[in-house]
């Protein structure tokens, strides 16, 4: 089982999530965060004070999937948020040690 | 003296207007701080409207008001508003009860002191702040409207116009601004750390609210319904809008960018530099009157980040500048056709107002900063006015009142 990591930029999201339940993707985790990477941040004055705002919003989307499913999934993420412009983002894939269901206690594969 | 009913009711909804600012200054200040003392600095304005209305009934109205001692000060004949009834006053409210002026009063000297609070926002003890209320009000307010509107009041003999509140509240708060700044010191991180506003939505609704309230605060103090009343509405409504524009263009030049906060800050500069001028100029006056403190307002602010001092949500820049601003203003567009009651200012061949206007600006200055200075630093010494490292990190809202101001 593999946990696939990505961090988006915010508008991309539903076609990132459409593109993922296109392919049989069948849940995910979203969060809201702030980062930044090689894209720069911009400035904001109020009352003649300057304020450099470095970190960006981003969504981070986290979805675990089957090895087998892994490859697709990367893919069709990639594809659905990429602009080609610098802040696109980042994928990282990780192995995943342990899933279980809490309703009904499944481990494993059955769980994803 | 008979009761008019016309005055009456433009007096009370002036008195209600005017009171409506002190949550909309709360508002105002609010949304420019952080989040995590946006509930602390509501709380500084609005419990001004507590602690002043009592003080004001016990004795502050008479010290400001009442019968003259010396010029300087009012007696305590009207404590607890003895003799203050509902017959019309012949030197005060000659057509509308004495009451009814007496609470249109207060509302003033309710939001003088919480203007100060936007120089000391997000490290102030609130403790020692309940203590500076009465002890300003007491000290520096009541003397301070005694002079100026007082019968007897020495400025007022000198012949000094100031119509709603030039000297009195603007200058006295933006100068007490000042002394504040200088002795509670700069927040921790100011100049490193990023404090920009929280919520500017919150400032705008507030200047809003101010901007509404503020044709209480000057058409109110005309004390009657009517043509005066009218005038000062008109002026006031055509600086502000001046000085939104002036404050918007010059950031726009100066930045590149017209900000909402500029245009809010610059309706504000405009509204105070009108206030002693509102009953003594016409629509175009007003116009100039509000573009030149929308400019001058504009360039104080940005001077303060050179100097250094962390008056934190630029009080000195907006009330003290514009204040001043608008008491010489007076000397120079004054004009007795607009009000027989007022005086000819320098460009309607009087020059000798705009020296009166000078010399009470300078003295309103000396003394707010001076009484002002002991009282904080007696305060300081008896009862601390910052709040500890810790507290300051968490936030006030945290630390002083135990609340969150917003819980997602």
């Amino acid at each position: 089982m593999k946990k696939i990591e990505a961090i988006i930029k915010p508008f991309k999201l539903d076609e990132v999530k459409n593109a993922l339940t296109q392919i049989g993707v069948q849940g995910m985790t979203v969060t809201e965060v702030k980062g930044f990477g090689r894209q720069k941040g911009h400035t904001e004055v109020y009352r003649g004070s300057e304020y450099k705002i470095d970190f960006i919003p981003k969504t981070k989307i986290d979805l675990i999937v089957h090895d087998e499913m892994a490859p697709q999934v990367i893919e069709a993420l990639e594809r659905a948020a990429r602009t080609g412009k610098i802040g696109d983002g980042k994928i990282f894939v990780s192995p995943v040690e342990e899933v279980l269901r809490i309703r009904t206690g499944e481990r494993g594969k059955d769980a994803i | 003296m008979k009761v008019d009913t016309g005055d009456t009711t433009w007096l009370l909804i002036s008195t209600a207007l005017v009171m409506l600012m002190t949550p909309g200054l709360a508002l105002f200040y609010g949304g420019m701080v952080r989040r995590k003392n946006v509930l602390a600095t509501i709380m500084q304005s609005f419990i001004a409207l507590g602690v002043i209305s009592i003080q004001w009934v016990l004795y502050g109205y008479s010290l400001a008001f009442g019968p003259d001692i010396g010029g300087v000060i009012g007696n305590l004949d009207w404590i607890g508003l003895r003799g203050v009834g509902l017959d019309p006053h012949p030197d005060y409210s000659p057509t509308v009860p004495h009451q009814a002026f007496m609470i249109f009063q207060m509302m003033f000297a309710v939001i003088t002191p919480a203007l100060i609070t936007g120089a000391f926002a997000e490290r102030f003890k609130f403790k020692t702040y309940l203590v500076f209320l009465i002890l300003w009000a007491t000290f520096v307010y009541d003397p301070l409207a005694h002079w100026v509107w007082g019968v007897g009041g020495w400025i007022k003999e000198l012949g000094a116009l100031d119509f709603a509140g030039g000297l009195v509240v603007h200058i006295s708060s933006g100068v007490a601004a000042l002394a504040a700044s200088l002795t509670v010191g700069r927040r921790k991180g100011y100049g490193d750390e990023a404090m920009p506003p929280h919520n500017l939505t919150m400032t705008l609704l507030g200047a809003a609210l101010l901007w509404f309230g503020w044709f209480g605060f000057n058409g109110g103090s005309a004390i009657a319904s009517g043509s005066l009343a009218t005038s000062a509405f008109v002026v006031t409504h055509v600086s502000t809008a001046s000085a939104a524009l002036s404050w918007m263009m010059a950031e726009w030049m100066h930045r590149g960018n017209p900000t909402v906060l500029g245009a809010a800050s610059g309706a504000v500069a405009g509204l105070v530099a009108i206030t002693p001028a509102s009953g003594f100029v016409g629509p175009l006056s007003a116009i100039v009157i509000g573009g030149v403190a929308g400019l001058l307002c504009y360039l104080a602010v940005n001077l303060k980040t050179k100097l250094k001092y962390d008056d934190s949500l630029d009080v000195v820049g907006v009330h003290g500048m514009g204040g001043t601003w608008g008491a010489l203003a007076t000397g120079l567009l004054a004009s007795k056709a607009i009000n027989s009651a007022g005086t000819d200012g320098l460009f309607f061949g009087n020059p000798s107002l705009l020296a009166i206007q000078a010399l009470t600006v300078v003295a309103a200055w000396v003394y707010s900063f001076g009484v002002t200075y002991l009282i904080l630093k007696i305060l300081d010494w008896t009862m601390g006015l910052r709040v500890s490292e810790d507290h300051e990190i968490n936030g006030l809202d945290l630390s002083q009142h135990g609340e969150s101001g917003y819980s997602f």
